[in-house]
């Protein structure tokens, strides 16, 4: 049977079109997810660039009631499913490995999985704007708002499949992570040396790997509810529509820690480096992320204060999310300290991460403010929760990933991003967001509840929806800046070399671009900041550029060979979910086609020499 | 020099907040959380207050050190290699220390006003209203006094009002700002809130605007945004009056147009949807109760005024005031060609509804 996998040829080219769709490197594999996330990223921005347009005046008529529904759901799910998130995986793709003295990670196929159903199940995701309508009751989705009864046609049924196949997509990624980082550190690199990005992305991939399969149970009981009657959500029939809501906030808390501690494990990492010191308490920072993740599970109802589940719960919920600010607040001092007395080079990563703790110190505060139960029955649904969601998403998770961005461009591409341009786009960014999110705060309090499509005059709202739609032309500036810089740069770029940035951790011992095999010889670790240290004892270079490696000195590092069936499985698997909606046969033919994947990869070895 | 500098950051930070607290706080907008008029509402300021002040130190505080630290520790020319500070056992417990005292003491009068504003104080009068939310209106009923009425209702000042409350169909959620924060309404459930309005006017500075407004703050389908209602404020004896007059059986229409109007009514489908208390042929409940629906001083669950040119466009066609309701979608007059309202039809309705006082 091991001629199924010979129907098609084993790939071998590692270069052009095919060695991009093939490819398991995962530093490629690191480069798709960025480049996908990033323009899903531009997409959910243009949903709210319309979302303010169509508020900027009262009673506008932009968009109609209908479409908006659509705007603010498909915002929130492309921002957070096809954007935050999948821009996270593309650092751990591109970085993890390099950071801990890897070749490759754990499972290079599995990896090209991940990548392949996250961008065909994105698409699909998506694709609901062409065929009759997107998601429209929010990206919380709400019981019974999303029964067939209430939003009949295909919308919903586009959030359950498409977030269930997005799903798979995470969790495996996830385990990939998980086993990567326990298992494949380079001699030496004991768990309290790592690098706090790795520490972050382990926690996050706990994280995300238990709290998916919630949210997979709420999706598929909500799809058999509208495709085949069944009742878990219809109260007419008993059913208990606030389990949909405890279903959803189980994994929505912990969501929100997965799309920040990455954030918060990138700043780490750049703050030492452009501060020329080591970061102040590694072990207060580190253990007080595995904190965040796991009290993650013990807050959720903090987004239940106003349905009514009594005081008793709702002061222990209360509780605990006031508890979780302290390991928050933790961080910031610690971040603070690693800063103080350093020689701080206000480089554009650094500039982005600095602004991250700014704003994220605003979000944190507005989120202490919102843990207050009582009061919070009257900030809850306004939009004072719309400004404290953008403080910590938006100024927090997009500005570490844009310090990001700039911190790892060179590694990837081997060239520098334009510094001046970088300023310009982080001052335009930095400054829209607050012009844009700030009088939000002022709205909620004013009593503007969220997703109005629109309003009218008598309210007093006109003069800060305004503001705030002006804000969002400047913060379209500064992403625009910076995608002008990112294409310039690829070309004309200053060539980066090693280590640009007199950095500290291993990623930077090796070449920009690192090849394929990323390290010649595996490095040995004998401390944090490995690299610092051997910089330091003057030791480095030897293991770094390849230099007086021959290539032929290295022809017996063994990578593993290109491969088609995670595509194959992935077209497969999208295939089934659109089959769900128009065509069972079809469904059968993708779940066909995604078991000849399994089959014929498991057929395959795993590098394409032993093929013959 | 340098603590001058800190002075600086200090007091630009601390003016932005004063600035911005002074230009936020618009007690005159009808929704505004800043003008409490009841004790409930009252309670929830408090503690809002108390943590903007909390906050606003601790913001003040942190960003500052963040601030001063990047100017102070900027990278000089020449200077030399920074120290390897790996961390301060002491200063690390002080402030993992400091935020827990700060959280326990903001945890005491949390956990006193959640009980507080749970339920009305045991052993005073209240009143109890039933309160059922529909898509894009409200259905307001009063057990104890055997009535029913939609949009507005009244209360009389000074009572504790107790709501017991559910939903027909989806989820939306309760709001009066200045009395009260919000309580989501949850279809095959009952959630209760109470709160007790101190005084009759909600804006004594302008006359028009005396009623106090309410929203639907949860998301409930496409016409969430127009789904708003209005509570009036008495004096008790003018509740007692209005409580009176609200049981009685809607008025008789008199003029020809309003008994034109009337037949209309009757015949054009309206009493699918209509109840109209003593008119045996309007006892249907899928729209709102037009008994005396002349009192209301809005229309259309508190989105428009209550006039005739109003009305005409709504019973013209409702999409135009408010996109996507039910009666649109589904009243006859509006899906079926061949019972569209004329001009003369609408004039009579609105002659007829008007009447209804
Ligand atoms: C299919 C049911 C249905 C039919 C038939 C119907 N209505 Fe309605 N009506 C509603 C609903 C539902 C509302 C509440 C709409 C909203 O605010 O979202 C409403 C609202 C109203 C209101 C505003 C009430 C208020 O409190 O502000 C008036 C007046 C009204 N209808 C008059 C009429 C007249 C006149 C007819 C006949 C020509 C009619 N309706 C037919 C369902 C119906
Ligand atoms: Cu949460
Ligand atoms: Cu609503």
């Amino acid at each position: 049977m091991a001629s199924i996998s010979n129907v098609l040829r084993r790939p071998t080219s590692t270069t052009g079109v095919w060695g991009w769709i093939t490819t398991i490197d995962h530093k490629k594999i690191g480069i798709m997810y960025g480049v996908s996330s990033f323009t899903f990223f531009l997409i959910g921005g243009l949903e709210a660039f319309l979302i303010r347009l169509q508020l900027a005046r009262p009673e506008h008529a932009v968009v109609s009631p209908e479409i908006y529904s659509q705007l603010f759901t498909m915002h929130a799910l492309t921002m957070i499913f096809l954007g935050v998130m999948p821009l996270s995986a593309a650092f751990f793709n591109l970085v993890i490995p390099l950071m801990i003295g890897a070749r490759d990670v754990a499972f290079p196929r599995l990896n090209a999985l991940s990548l392949w159903i996250f961008i065909l199940g994105a698409l699909m995701f998506q694709s609901g704007w062409f065929l009759g309508g997107s998601p429209n009751s929010g990206w919380f989705a709400y019981a019974p708002l999303t029964s067939s009864t209430f939003s009949p046609g295909n919308g919903m049924d586009f959030y359950t499949l498409g977030l269930g196949v997005l799903g798979v997509s995470s969790v495996a990624a996830a385990l990939n992570f998980i086993v990567t980082i326990i298992n494949m550190r380079a001699p030496g690199m004991t768990l309290m040396r790592m690098p706090v990005f790795v520490w972050m992305t382990l926690v996050t991939s706990i994280l995300l790997v238990t709290a998916f399969p919630v949210i997979t149970v709420g999706l598929i009981e909500l799809f058999l509810d509208r495709r085949f009657g069944f009742n878990f959500f219809n109260p007419d029939a008993g059913a208990d529509v606030v389990l949909w809501q405890h279903l959803f906030w189980v994994f929505g808390h912990p969501e929100v820690y997965i799309l920040i501690l990455p954030a918060m494990g990138i700043v780490t990492e750049i703050l030492p480096t452009f501060s020329k010191k080591p970061l102040f308490g590694y072990p207060v920072i580190v253990f007080s992320g595995i904190a965040i993740g796991f009290m993650g599970w013990a807050v959720w109802s903090h987004h239940m204060f106003t349905v009514g589940l009594g005081p008793i719960a709702n002061s222990v919920f209360a509780l605990t999310t006031m508890t979780i600010a302290v390991p928050t607040g933790v961080k910031i001092f610690n971040w603070i300290g690693t800063m103080w007395g350093g020689n701080i080079e206000l480089k554009t990563p650094m500039l982005f991460s600095i602004g991250f703790i700014f704003l994220f110190i605003i979000g944190g505060l507005s989120g202490v403010m919102h843990s207050i139960a009582p009061s919070d029955a009257q900030q809850q649904d306004t939009y004072f929760i719309v400004a404290h969601i953008h403080y910590v998403l938006f100024g927090g998770s997009i500005f570490a990933i844009m310090s990001g961005i700039y911190y790892w461009f060179p590694k990837a591409s081997g060239r520098m991003l334009s510094e001046s341009i970088g300023k310009v786009s982080f001052w335009l960014m930095f400054i829209g967001m607050n012009v844009t999110f700030f009088p939000m705060h002022f709205l909620g309090m004013d009593g503007m509840p969220r997703r109005q499509y629109t309003y009218d005059s008598s309210y007093g709202w006109d003069f800060w929806n305004l503001v705030a739609t002006i804000g969002v032309f400047l913060l379209a500036a500064g992403v625009i800046a910076f995608v002008h810089n990112f294409f310039r740069s690829l070309r004309k770029g200053e060539i980066a070399g090693n280590d640009p940035w007199d950095a500290r951790t291993l990623e930077w011992s090796i070449p920009s671009p690192p090849p394929e095999y990323n390290f010649a010889e595996i490095p040995i670790v004998n401390s944090r900041d490995a690299f610092w240290e051997q910089k330091q004892r003057g030791e480095a270079g030897e293991q770094g550029t390849g230099a007086g490696y021959g290539e032929e000195e290295h022809h017996d590092i063994h990578m593993p060979s290109p491969s088609y069936w995670p595509l194959v499985m992935a077209i497969g698997l999208t295939a089934a979910a659109y089959g769900m909606l128009y065509s069972y046969p079809l469904a059968a033919l993708g779940a066909f086609v995604t078991m000849v994947g399994i089959y014929a990869w498991s057929m395959e070895p795993v590098t394409a020499s032993e093929d013959h | 020099m340098i603590n001058n500098r800190l002075r600086t950051i200090v007091w630009a930070l601390a003016s932005l907040l004063l600035v911005s607290a002074f230009v936020a706080c618009t007690p005159e907008h009808p929704q505004s959380t800043f003008d409490s008029h009841g004790p409930v509402a009252e309670a929830q300021m408090g503690l809002f207050n108390l943590l903007t002040w909390i906050v606003s130190v601790v913001f003040v505080l942190v960003t500052g050190g963040l601030l001063y630290t990047v100017f102070k520790f900027r990278a000089r020319p020449g200077a030399p290699p920074p120290q390897d500070i790996h961390g301060n056992t002491k200063l690390e417990i002080a402030w993992t220390v400091i935020p827990v005292i700060l959280l326990a003491a903001v945890a005491v009068p949390t956990v006193q006003n959640q009980f507080y504003i749970a339920a009305p104080p045991e052993g005073e009068d209240k009143l109890v209203v039933n309160v059922v939310a529909h898509q894009w209106w409200w259905e307001f009923d009063y057990p104890d006094l055997g009535l029913s009425t939609a949009n507005e209702f009244h209360v009389p000042v000074g009572t504790n009002i107790e709501f017991n409350m559910t939903s027909e169909d989806v989820l939306h959620s309760f709001w009066v700002p200045k009395l009260a924060g919000k309580m989501d309404i949850i279809p095959g459930k009952n959630t209760t809130m109470w709160f007790k309005a101190d005084t009759t006017d909600a804006d004594p500075s302008t006359p028009e605007k005396d009623s106090f407004y309410g929203q639907c703050a949860e998301f409930c389908g496409v016409a969430h945004s127009w789904m708003r209602f209005r509570v009036h404020v008495d004096e008790q004896d003018e509740f007692d009056a209005w409580v009176e007059h609200e049981k009685s059986n809607a008025k008789d229409p008199e003029t020809d147009l309003e008994k034109e109007g009337y037949q209309l009514f009757l015949t054009k489908g309206c009493v699918a949807c209509h109840a109209i208390q003593g008119r045996p042929d309007a006892v249907a409940l899928r729209g709102p109760n037009l008994t005396h629906f002349g009192n209301r001083s809005t229309l259309a669950a508190g989105i428009k005024e209550n006039n005739n040119e109003n009305l005409k466009v709504w019973l013209k066609n409702p999409d135009d005031l408010k996109g996507g309701t039910i009666m649109a979608n589904e009243a006859a007059v509006y899906i079926n060609p061949d019972l569209a309202l004329s001009n003369s039809d609408l004039d009579a309705l609105v002659a007829y509804l008007r009447g209804l006082k």
